[in-house]
């Protein structure tokens, strides 16, 4: 018996999406609501009763000196991590992009030296940084020593090691953002800027301003929305360099999450960190594609 | 008339490809000039050349009597309207016909968003570029569009849009790449005349590359035609029709294809090869030439046949729509005035006068 033709593409409709839809439920879907559930138990890992707690694991975190910072420096973290990434990123996209022009293999060069970080495992980039961050022996220090600066403890002063921890962060996400800028830059339409030098809007900086620029912006949002979900996620330089400390003072959502469901197996405190960096990272998504989208695509 | 612009000499090359090989065309003031070629021909290079955007490896570019080489296309105040259009898709129309005046009366200052508006001077500056703008929207009908984006028009809007943002800036000179290429037929005829009455208007003078011969035909008062990076011919349409330099001129200009005929194709003048427009070619009773009927297209107001000559040529006649066809396979006869033969060399292709 043959079905119908509605049916028969309905059953192809069923064959194509399916599959990926069932995965998305079993690994994603399911397990988010798993852990919501278990953001509001006292459950521990492995044992075999929970009790119902209501939001005492929110309000733990959010009351806690300790869960309050891990909130505000993940925060901090992404707020110097977005600008400057993003900044850089477009600037040597755009210095090399002009490069490509006048001294091509030296532009492929830099290009992939800039992309190496992002490359190369940032655990054992970790284990770089923090020979050349050494207090007494690191290059930086030995560095600035010799110019009779002063040599601060990057890793281990309480003030200092956020802000460490994001250069890094800034130095790891340049080369990707680079090469997002980079197949950008390659789409703007030449014509565009002729038409800009005809118009008077010749010069270098007119030139980005009325044609760079506003072409970008589809990518410069995507690329915001890229590195900010990359920066929430920050894990490995905190675990490999500082563990979260000195007291506390680089803890963050992330890192936070993995001690209380890892080390100290609280699963459902664990699952209520995971809850709140899920609603940063939606909300974050849905200002960027509802709000900055429609700027940026020009309808 | 005074000559607003000359490319004189002028060879590109681009590494060791020549691209233009010793170009010299004159334009002069309020003219309509059609550069007309096929597509790598060299008239995109040469229009770029000519507004400042690309520069010739030899030869010079003189504008109102002087070398201007060393000017950008904005220093030479001419006005381009490009084939994709090129609007700012993040600016409204109004704001894309107004770049050019913002860029050249305000600084870049005044420009900015908030610390521009409280300077004083820059509400009056706006409000002049705002009347030139309204006046350029409403030449072209755009008063009701100027606060759309791009995105939003159609092929037909945006192409006035761009038009606008020539218009706008008063320039010396308008350069036009294949501004009608994108749109689709009936509405490139509407703008062909728009385009012309744009040209009378403004009495500027207007260079425009295409590679459609009927644009060319319609629109120019000087074609230059060129191919493989040469001048093939320049001069009215007219005297291109009438008088062709060579074969590939000839078989470049005009709505029907040129037949040629080899000696011994049925017309026979020497060693020569004879061009003869199809539209000089008809069947009649007395004619001389003798060709088998292959296919006959009916368009109403005329009929195009195909034929084969003696030694299998392909030849083409066009008939009074009223031409009672004769089947397919019958010999026809064909006649034409003799003064409609072309005379080519058959070697060089150039064109031979006939001793009168």
């Amino acid at each position: 018996m043959r079905l119908s033709r509605s049916k028969r593409e309905g059953l192809t409709d069923l064959w194509l999406a399916g599959p990926a839809t069932l995965a998305l439920l079993a690994f994603i879907f399911i397990p988010v609501a798993i852990v919501a559930v278990l953001s509001f138990t006292n459950y521990q890992f492995g044992a075999l009763t929970f009790d119902w707690t209501g939001f005492d694991n929110y309000i733990a975190l959010f009351s806690s000196s300790v869960g309050r910072r891990a909130v505000t420096n993940t925060l901090i973290y992404v707020a110097i991590v977005i600008p400057f990434s993003v900044g850089f990123g477009l600037l040597v996209a755009v210095g090399l992009y002009q490069m490509t022009q006048w001294a091509p293999r030296w532009s492929n060069v830099f290009k992939t030296i800039y992309f190496l970080p992002v490359a190369a495992t940032l655990v054992a980039m970790s284990v770089a940084w923090q020979m050349v961050l050494h207090p007494s022996l690191g290059i930086v220090n030995q560095a600035l020593f010799s110019a009779g600066l002063p040599t601060p403890s990057w890793l281990s002063d309480r003030s200092l090691v956020l802000y460490t921890l994001a250069m890094i962060g800034v130095w790891q996400s340049i080369g990707y953002n680079m090469v997002l800028f980079l197949a950008g830059l390659a789409a703007i339409p030449a014509e565009l800027y002729d038409a800009a030098e005809v118009d008077g809007a010749g010069g270098s900086w007119s030139r980005f301003w009325t044609v760079t620029w506003p072409m970008l912006g589809p990518t410069t949002l995507f690329v915001m929305v890229v590195t900010a979900t990359n920066a929430f996620r920050v894990f490995e330089t905190v675990a490999t360099m500082t563990k979260g400390g000195p007291a506390f003072a680089s803890d963050t959502l992330v890192y936070a999450l993995y001690r209380e469901g890892f080390v100290y197996f609280k699963a459902g405190y664990a699952s209520a960190i995971t809850m709140v960096f899920f609603a940063f990272l939606l909300v974050l998504a849905v200002i960027q594609f509802r709000v900055v989208a429609r700027r940026v695509h020009y309808r | 008339m005074a000559t607003i612009l000359e490319l004189r000499n002028v060879t590109r090359s681009f590494d060791s490809k020549v691209v233009l090989d010793d170009v010299s065309i004159t334009i002069e003031q309020g003219s309509f000039t059609a550069l007309l070629g096929a597509s790598g021909c060299g008239k995109s290079t040469s229009l770029r050349i000519m507004a400042g955007l690309d520069r010739p490896t030899s030869g010079e570019v003189l504008l109102g009597g002087s070398d201007v080489s060393e000017q950008t296309a904005y220093e030479r105040n001419v006005a381009m309207v490009f084939q994709s259009y090129a609007l700012y898709p993040h600016l409204t129309v109004a704001q894309n016909i107004a770049l050019p005046l913002t860029m050249r009366h305000l600084t870049p200052v005044r420009r900015l968003p908030l610390v521009g508006a409280v300077m004083p001077g820059t509400g009056k500056a706006r409000q002049t570029i705002m009347d030139k703008v309204h006046e350029a929207a409403e030449m072209l009908g755009l008063d009701q569009l100027l606060n759309s984006k791009p995105g939003q028009l159609s092929g037909g809007q945006k192409q006035r849009v761009a038009l606008g943002r020539a218009l706008v800036r008063d320039p010396s000179l308008f350069l036009l790449d294949e501004p009608l290429s994108n749109l689709d037929a009936r509405l490139r005829v509407r703008m062909r005349s728009e385009i012309s009455a744009l040209h009378r208007k403004t009495g500027k003078a207007f260079v425009y590359v295409t590679h459609d011969q009927t644009e060319a035909m319609a629109m120019a008062d000087q074609i230059v035609v060129m191919i493989g990076g040469k001048v093939a011919q320049s001069g009215p349409p007219r005297e291109l029709y009438e008088h062709p330099a060579n074969r590939a001129v000839a078989a470049f200009v005009g709505h029907n294809a040129i037949n040629f005929l080899e000696p011994g194709d049925g017309i026979d003048m020497g060693e020569s090869v004879v061009g003869l427009r199809p539209e000089d070619l008809a069947p009649s009773e007395s004619g001389a030439l003798l060709a088998r009927l292959e296919s006959a297209e009916y368009l109403g107001s005329e009929i195009v046949l195909s034929l084969r000559g003696a030694k299998g040529a392909e030849i083409r006649a066009i008939a009074p729509g009223d031409f009672a066809v004769p089947a397919t396979g019958s010999e026809i006869r064909l006649g034409y005035a003799p003064e409609k033969l072309h005379l080519f060399d058959a070697d060089t292709g150039f064109r031979r006068e006939r001793a009168a």
